[in-house]
């Protein structure tokens, strides 16, 4: 007997392993014949390294992000020949990034390569964002000869070692003769299931070693067999749980938008009448022009889809995890309702929150069974009247809408900026946020309608991460708009890649939100620290405290002027007159990446908010507002 | 405090105890004994795992190993499972208490397994409960050193963890 033999999932991969394989990488657009043609002929006496690239052409890869070093650089001597395009970037972290950057606007496998020690260490920050957030990517490292491993030889890391927790699966390849099976491994983890960043390290010998290609490789993962289909039965009491609220509510996350599930979700929340939220990770999933949508929920969400959980009967979570930022203090979460929870990955099911029905499987299917299911139970006892529960909602969103007051002091406004940015680029532009005050407007402010044109880094929230994803999501889809909004602190962390894209052909539009601060850090400071401004001040000097906490006069750094001397466009703006006719300019500049410097108020504060920790039902509407429910009422 | 005992069928491949140990770490979850052995399929491994816990986190225990790709199968062993460790333990026992430690050697059906002029060394097994009470009695008589191993269990009756029939109702 033998492990292959003895479970269900491989013998579906035993039988078909090349569907597999051209499911796994394919995306959308790709078909398994148009993969079987792109893969080169079987050879003998090749290089590992010939292998792999002919591996990253087999599963479809035409992109992918890195920089060479000693023990990758027999890679990067086929890779020169190769129909896969490279981008080097200027710091492996923009490499991550940026492959996360395009999967996320793709759909498909994102893929980003580093030399062993430093150049893989430098992945660790992307991989544990792309965990976090679910994406799928690939990551190759070079590493030290087999001989050398364990020996603290020069730019040895354990990266597999390192990585263990922060990636889906990871693999050392430790004869040649494997690679093209781990690379096809690799692709189908990634993008299977609960998509997650896959490592692959490669010793250098391994790379040099002679070797045989042929491909496809059979898939050999015996306990990897994620359901996708969802069990009929917790549908159909799902279904009739659905029937019976009065105050349902659909919690939609990241994975609809993963799933490519936005259609039969507009179709469910139609069938059924109820609100939606969308979650940070979910925005765009369902456009915000609906009238049955609610926005974003969570610590700042708005008042009413923060509260419409609260006081919901019926919870229909789908794709989404009950994170702490959404749920707020958990004890308190949701209190009256029950919790239909659909994931793909079961343990998400339970971890936070107890699930009444549990349904495990892909977003999509699930919906559409959903959909089946309750057009059934509404032949049979007609459509719930919600009536009662959409004149309450309608009374908060008229009470409590999204808003924000312009700076006393005249100061241009962050909130405005983003706002205009929003209707000028438009419904069709791909926005990319970094962490931070800035990030959360922009998940506000601009309105989103289409799947997969909101990019951010939801559960790692990594500073640093607009521009190098801009790249990516640019470099995948050449034709969008893409806009990095990205705040100053969160801009000189990453704005190396500004010269890649100019290099490269890559042009990105970037928006500063410029207030001299790290301002979300400063945000809290003024709210829970009796506004001691320990070590925010970008612009100052002493930002510690103590003497000579003048500012500058000069600004540091000029992003103008850095801006041009990395190839890119730069423009200020500083009064609200000019922020029409400043993103006009930008946007007219196609050929090169550009960079607006947007000088705001320092002041703006990010509202509504649930105070960490604290419980939804302690939302405040604005600084010191605390919204008036109607108790007795629901 | 609930114990339970997790009987893991993993693939046989380099990293697969660092990556079960780093769950258990990064999760914060509480092992009381692993022990690892070879199966009767040279592509398998098992490891069985007491952890600590109450059955709510159990739950999230079993998922999150399950997700684990090299792991492939999990069985809770509950009450109808036989369940042994492995003791050596290195007694004093000069000769006027020698027959002292044999004959509790013999009550426990420890095996003597080294001797010399000072101690003697058993080798038992059993029941975690009953190697507790084999050391209460030979405590006072001295304990130079000992070592334990982990766990190991089966489930009773025809039915295995490794068989196809199993596996392909799992």
């Amino acid at each position: 007997m033998t492990v292959t033999a003895t479970t269900t999932a491989v013998a579906a991969g035993a039988d078909a392993p090349t569907q597999v394989a051209a499911e796994s990488v394919a995306g959308v657009e790709s078909t398994s014949t148009s993969l079987a043609e792109a893969a080169h002929a079987p050879a003998t006496g090749i290089t590992g390294a010939q292998s792999l690239v002919w591996s990253l052409e087999a599963v479809g890869v035409d992109l992918v992000f890195g920089l060479p070093g000693g023990c990758i650089l027999p890679l990067y001597d086929p890779l020169f020949d190769s129909t896969v395009r490279h981008v080097l970037v200027r710091h492996e972290q923009g490499a991550g990034h940026a492959a996360t950057g395009y999967a996320q606007a793709t759909g498909r496998v994102g893929v980003c390569m580093a030399t062993s020690g430093p150049g893989a260490t430098n992945l660790v920050t992307p991989l544990a964002d792309a965990y976090m957030d679910s994406v799928p990517i690939v990551a190759i490292t070079g590493q030290v000869p087999s001989g050398a491993i364990g020996t603290d030889a020069f730019q040895e890391a354990d990266i597999r070692g390192i990585t263990m927790p922060v990636t889906k699966h990871s693999f050392l390849v430790t004869d040649a003769r494997e690679i093209p099976q781990r690379i096809a491994e690799a692709f189908h983890l990634a993008s299977t299931g609960r998509p997650g960043p896959v490592l692959i390290d490669v010793p250098k010998d391994v790379l040099q070693a002679t070797t045989d290609f042929s491909w496809p490789p059979r898939i050999d993962l015996p306990g990897y067999k994620p359901t996708t289909r969802p069990h009929g039965k917790q549908v159909r009491e799902a279904a009739t749980v659905i029937q019976a609220a009065t105050r349902p509510v659909l919690y939609v996350g990241g994975g609809v938008l993963k799933a490519g599930a936005s259609e039969v979700l507009a179709e469910l929340a139609e069938l059924t009448g109820a609100p939606v939220v969308t979650t940070l990770m979910a925005r765009g999933a369902f456009p915000d022009s609906h009238p049955q949508h609610l926005g974003m929920p969570g610590m700042h969400g708005t008042v009413t889809a923060v509260t419409s959980l609260q006081k919901a009967d019926v919870l229909i979570a789908l794709g989404a995890r009950f994170d702490d930022r959404v749920t707020g203090q958990l004890s308190s979460f949701a209190p009256g309702a029950t919790v239909v929870h659909a994931d793909i990955d079961p343990a998400e099911i339970g971890k936070n929150r107890k699930a009444d029905v549990p349904i495990v499987g892909d977003a999509k299917e699930t919906i559409t069974e959903l959909i089946a299911a309750l057009t059934a139970v509404q032949a049979e006892h007609g459509r719930p009247d919600l009536a009662e529960w959409w004149v309450q909602l309608d009374q908060w969103r008229a009470t409590y809408p999204l808003g924000y007051d312009l700076p006393e002091d005249g100061a241009l406004s962050p909130q405005y900026v983003i706002e205009r940015l929003g209707a000028i680029a438009g419904p069709d532009a791909l926005y990319c946020a970094g962490v931070g005050q800035h990030q959360m407007w922009a998940a506000q402010f601009v309105k989103y309608e289409k799947p997969g044109t909101w990019l951010n880094s939801g559960g790692l929230g990594t500073m640093g991460y607009a521009v190098p994803a801009a790249m990516g999501a640019k470099a995948g889809r050449p034709e969008a708009t893409v806009w990095a909004i990205d705040g100053d602190g969160c801009f000189q962390m990453t704005n190396q890649e500004l010269a890649t894209c100019a290099i490269e052909g890559i042009p990105i539009k970037v928006a500063v939100i410029n207030n001299g601060n790290l301002g979300m850090v400063r945000q809290w400071q003024t709210l829970f620290y009796e506004g001691r401004y320990s070590n925010t001040k970008l612009q100052h000097r002493g930002s510690g405290g103590g003497e000579g906490t003048e500012p500058r006069s000069v600004r540091i750094p000029d992003f103008v002027t850095l801006a041009e001397a990395l190839g890119c466009v730069g423009l200020r703006c500083e009064t609200p007159e000019d922020v029409d006719a400043t993103i006009e300019k930008a946007m007219a500049v196609t050929d090169r990446p550009v960079v607006i410097d947007f000088i705001v108020g320092s002041d703006a504060q990010v509202w509504p908010m649930v105070a960490a920790g604290a419980s939804n039902d302690d939302i405040l509407a604005a600084r010191d507002v605390r919204p008036v429910f109607g108790e007795g009422q629901v | 405090m609930t114990r339970h005992t997790l009987s893991v069928l993993v693939e046989n491949k380099s990293g697969v105890l660092a990556r079960v140990s780093a769950l258990f770490s990064r999760r914060a979850f509480n092992i009381e004994s692993l022990a690892v052995g070879p199966t009767e399929n040279p592509g398998l491994s098992r490891m069985t795992i007491v952890v600590d816990v109450e059955s709510q986190p159990l739950e999230q225990i079993t998922k999150q190993l399950n997700k684990l790709i090299e792991v492939i199968k999990i069985v809770e062993l509950d009450g109808a499972s036989v369940q042994r460790e492995l003791l050596l333990v290195k007694v004093r026992a000069p000769l006027a208490e020698r027959a002292t430690v044999l004959q509790t050697a013999e009550l426990f059906r420890a095996r003597v397994i080294d001797v010399n002029t000072d101690t003697v060394t058993l080798e038992a097994t059993g029941t975690p409960e009953k190697l507790q009470a084999l050391l209460a009695v030979l405590a006072p008589l001295g304990i130079k050193e000992m070592a334990q191993s982990g766990t190991v269990a089966l489930g009773r009756g025809p039915r295995s963890m490794t068989g196809a029939g199993t596996l392909r109702s799992a």
